[in-house]
This record gives C-alpha cells, structure tokens and sequence, in this order.
C-alpha cells in the first residue's frame, strides 16, 4: 500500500506542476487586476516555497507527509490539516448515511426483484436501478430541493448543526442529500443483489431446505441471503468511486461545506498543496476500503480465508 | 457491360443493406430494451447533427426581454435568466454531450487497448511496468482523477475529452489485457512472429482485430459515463466554459438560484442527461449481452 501511496503522490505533484500559472499570479490578478510588481511575486513565492526546486519541492512534501502533515494551504495559509478536520465531519456521516441509504434501498429491492423475478415488481425493479445509474445525483439534489420548497417551504439550512448538537436538526438537513448520493450508489448493488440471489435460489442446499419444509421466509433470510450478499459487499465497496462523485456535486448543490466542496474549490483557486493533498487522501481511502472489503470477504467466506 | 456492373455494385449495396436491416431487426426483438436505448440515442444522434434546422431559436442569442418566461408555444421548454431558449439548448447541447461522450469514449478506449494489447504481447517487464502505471492511475477515483486532468489543461471542450479520457483508459486497458493474454499463444500469433513481423505490426494488425468485441463491449459501457461525466465537471464550472450549450452547464448557478420561479430552468436539461446515459447504458447492457454474456464490465 505504500509504494502505491507514494506513486499516487508523485503522480499528483508532478502534473499538477505542470501546469501553466501558479497561485500567485492567480490572486494577484483576481485582487487588483493592474500587474503586480516584480518583486512581490516574487517574495509570494519564496514564502509559498515555490522558487525550490520541484524535486525539493517534493521531498518536502513526501518528509511532512510521513509525519502526517499536510502543509499550509497555500490560499488560506492556514494548516491543511485544520481545514481537512473542520469540514471532516460533515463528508464522513454524510458517506456513512448515503451508504447506508444505498444498503437499504439494494438489498430489499434486489432481494424482492429475484423472488418475483419476470414480474412486474421485477421489471419495476430493474427499470428503478437502471435509471439510477442515468441521473446525475446533482439533479436529483436540485429536484428534491425544488420539491421541498415548494410543497414544503423548506430550504436548506445555511449553516450545518453537529450530531452531537442537535441530532434532529443535523438529521434532517442530512437525509436529503444521503438520499441524492445513495439513489446513484444503490444501483449496481441491486443489480448484483437481485442476480446473486437468483443465482443461489437454483443451488441445492435451498431445495434441501424447501424440502425439509422450512418456512420460504427462513430459506430466504437463513440460507439465501447470507450466501448471496458477499458479492454485495464487493459491489458496494467497488462503487466508493461513486460515492466519492456524488459527494462531491451533491455538497455543492446543498451548499454543504465539505470536503468535495473544499476540493472544488481548491480546485478553481489553484491551490496546489490543498489539491493535492485532498487527492491524495481520497485515493488512500479508496484504496482502504477496497483492503477492508477483501478483509470482509475473507471474514464472511471461510473459503477465500483458506486460499 | 457497364450496366451490368452498376447492376452487382447496386444489388450488393441492397444486399448488405437488408442484411443490417435483419440484424438489426433480430436484435430488436430479441432485446426490446436495447432497442428502445438504440431509438433514443439515434434521435439523439438526429438532434445534434440537425440542430440547426431543428432548434428554434439560437441556443446564444440573449434576449432581456423574455427573462425566465414559463413554457409557452414560442418557448416549450421556457427561458433561462439570460432570456435564451431552453429547448435550443438542450438541443445544441445534445451536440456537447455526443462530441465528449465518444471521443473521451473512443479514445479512452483505443489507447486503452493499445496498452493492454501491448503489455500481454510482451509480458515481462514491459508487462509489470504498464500494468503498474494503470493501478496507479486506478487508484483514484474517477471524478478525483478527471478534477486534476482539468486543473492541470483548464477548461474546454477539448481538455474536458482528455480529463474523461484518462481515468476511462486503465479500466479498458485491464480488460483487454486479459482478452489478449489468450491470444499470444495463438497459433497465428505465433505464425505472424516466425514470418519475422516486429511487434508492432503483430499488435495492430494481428491481436488487436482479434480483441474487437471486449473493446466495442467496453466503448459503448463507458459513453453513458462520459456524458455523465461531463455534465458534472460542467456543473462544478470545470468543464465546457459559457456561453456554450452544455446540459451541466445549464443546471448551473442560475437553475439553483431560480430553482422556485423558474424550475423549467432546472428539470428539462437534468432530463436530457438522465436520458441520454439511460440510452446509452441500454445499448451497451444489450449488447454486452449480445456478444459476450460473460464479461462483466
């Protein structure tokens, strides 16, 4: 994992140095518009670090990442650190509501698809997760919002309210945006609920357990799903990559202020160091969680363990 | 005799023409779904390349008269807060949608066969170095890679192809790999290399004709991503620039902003996406299907 991080780091660094126009020029052509002078850049530059050498440049970044630090923001010159952990919070429970959100809608509905399968439920069940596939969860957002003003009078609050402060307040700004991302993650996770267990409901063992006159319930929850689900958890820890888009162009359209909406604008204000930093640490979790989802499988499946 | 030769030209033009007309009509039966994605994105294909004649109005012109106006029998869709014709604009902008969808598409997935042809020809080193440079480029996610290929090019139709472009090439590129794995060993393969052919002739003329399918399959899976795609990076302003029409574009700001007074603004663009990638993802589903059953993408 390692090597990979590291690889994941000089990738970023180095073809975000690329780039043409750096943050100095940037604000210094937003805040005036007249040319600065010479000598000001270039001292902007010296105190951002930006007059090293590129490979100086790096190692510094690769030494304070070992150490687990970031490095200032170059817009805001505070820590990346600080900017990461006050904006933390928000990204982690809204993930964790969306995914939670997705596991509720698939596995029911996949589970309910296979059972009727080439039924009008089946059929609604498929059309549902296919379209969840097509519509961008940032329109899904703006529709949910129209909706809520205008039957409900209800707009998006401005300013977020901790779980640990009010957990009604900060449940009810949350659930809608979960709903928007976690639509979108659902998806393939019903597909592959409703194929796995359509696959399972052929095996031996589940005729065994009809015919030893156990409750179509029992053979369903006992002996089907639990054998089905383990291609779910892959599924679902495979589409992250979703979860991670969503986040980002949901925040921006709740106005939520995030990590996705710290990366968008990082993004247009050329804040290198923040860009990459937030880069690198999406991939790191990317990454961690398709490690934790093989840890699963092999947790859940005794046979992968065995290997 | 030259009657006669227009005569063969003539009936093996029909020929060919009623042979597509019987596939294509088999596949229409036998998968209705993709039939119907093949019918929407053919309209769409219709749309774009007819905008001109087809939108009624200029999907540029501003008019500050006809601000935010209601859907009418002038303007179908409504105006936008700049007074510009929203049914123009989703048509013109079917013409952004298509343009980025299969180049990013095309090339993403050309280059990606490119690689992964190569890296099974050689095996080796070449193998292990290409085959890490793409789990490099996969650990990130999708929309995190495309955000810094825009940081790195700037905004632009163009550089918009290219940010889709990267992260789509990895994927394809471990796909095919593995299609061309079997392929090396392959009597032909082998043949090809004893007449002294470089590799380079090998790769392009020998394997990659023989990978076709997996990267067709491949091709039309990534497309409905793309558009989708695009229509978030221009939904972030990252993507195409104003005063192009682009669907994601069209949601921007203004739609929010407006979103009660005027939600025509925010609903008939978000429609135009949703069903343009569900075409597209039913095309490819059906035929993945079609041809090969078991490659999951």
């Amino acid at each position: 994992m390692i090597p990979t991080l590291f690889g994941v780091a000089a990738v970023i660094f180095f073809l975000l140095r690329v780039v043409p126009g750096d943050i100095v020029e940037l604000k210094y052509a937003g805040s005036s518009g007249a040319y600065a002078p010479k000598e000001a850049i270039a001292r902007e530059r010296a105190q951002l670090g930006l007059d090293k050498p590129l490979w100086r440049q790096f190692g510094g970044w690769i030494w304070g990442l070992a150490r687990l630090d970031f490095g200032d923001s170059m817009w805001t010159g505070r820590p990346i650190t600080y900017e990461i952990r006050i904006r933390l919070e928000l990204s982690i429970e809204l993930a964790l509501m969306a995914t939670f959100v997705a596991i509720l809608i698939s596995i029911p509905l996949g589970t309910l698809a296979a059972v009727k399968q080439d039924t009008w439920i089946d059929y609604f069940v498929r059309v549902f997760s296919i379209a969840g596939l097509a519509i961008p969860s940032f329109w899904l957002g703006i529709v949910i919002i129209l909706a809520l003003i205008i039957y409900f009078r209800w707009l998006p609050p401005l300013t977020f309210t901790s779980f640990w402060v009010d957990p009604k307040a900060n449940l009810s700004q949350l659930i809608w945006p979960a709903l928007a991302v976690g639509y979108r993650y659902s998806a393939v996770a019903t597909r592959m609920t409703r194929s796995t267990v359509l696959e399972v409901l052929r095996e031996d063992y589940i005729r065994t357990a009809r015919a030893k006159g156990l409750w179509e319930r029992a053979v369903l929850m006992r002996h089907a799903l639990k054998n089905a689900l383990l291609p779910v958890i892959t599924v679902i820890g495979l589409e992250f990559a979703f979860l991670v888009g969503g986040l980002v162009v949901t925040e921006q359209v709740f106005n939520l202020n995030g990590i996705g909406k710290l990366f968008v604008e990082a993004i247009s204000q050329r804040d290198y160091t923040m860009i990459q930093s937030l880069a690198l640490l999406t991939s790191f979790v990317f990454i961690f969680v398709n490690f934790l989802v093989d840890l699963i499988n092999a947790f859940v499946d005794p046979r992968i363990r065995y290997q | 005799m030259a009657s006669v030769s227009t005569h063969s030209i003539e009936s093996s033009v029909t020929d060919h023409l009623n042979r597509w007309l019987a596939v294509s009509l088999r596949f229409a039966r036998r998968r209705p779904l993709g039939a119907i994605g093949a019918v929407i994105v053919i309209i769409m294909i219709l749309a774009a390349a007819l905008a001109g004649f087809i939108a009624p109005f200029d999907p540029l012109a501003t008019d500050y008269a006809a601000m935010l106006q209601a859907p009418s029998a002038a303007h179908w869709f409504g105006t936008d807060s700049f007074g510009r014709d929203v049914l123009s604009r989703i048509i013109y902008g079917s013409r952004t949608a298509l343009w980025v969808g299969f180049g990013s598409s095309f090339f993403g997935a050309t280059l990606g066969a490119i690689v992964g042809v190569t890296s099974a020809y050689f095996g080796g080193k070449v193998d292990l170095i290409l085959q890490r440079l793409m789990d490099l480029l996969l650990s990130f996610p999708l929309i995190i890679l495309a955000l810094v290929v825009v940081v790195v090019l700037g905004n632009g139709t163009l550089n918009v192809i290219l940010a889709i472009m990267v992260p789509m090439l990895p994927r394809c590129a471990l796909v095919l790999r593995s299609s061309a794995l079997a392929l090396r060993e392959m009597p032909f393969v082998e043949a090809a290399r004893a007449l002294g052919f470089g590799p380079m002739r090998i790769i392009l003329r020998h394997m990659l004709p023989n990978v076709m399918a997996p990267y067709l399959i491949m091709l039309t899976a990534f497309l409905g991503q793309a558009i989708l795609l695009e229509a978030s990076l221009s939904f972030l302003g990252l993507g195409v620039a104003e005063p192009q029409a682009a669907w994601g574009l069209m949601l921007r700001g203004a739609a929010v902003d407006f979103a009660e007074r005027a939600p025509w603004m925010a609903i008939y663009p978000g429609i135009a996406i949703s069903l343009s990638v569900f075409a597209f993802n039913l095309l490819g589903d059906s035929l993945r299907d079609a041809i090969d059953p078991k490659l999951r993408v």
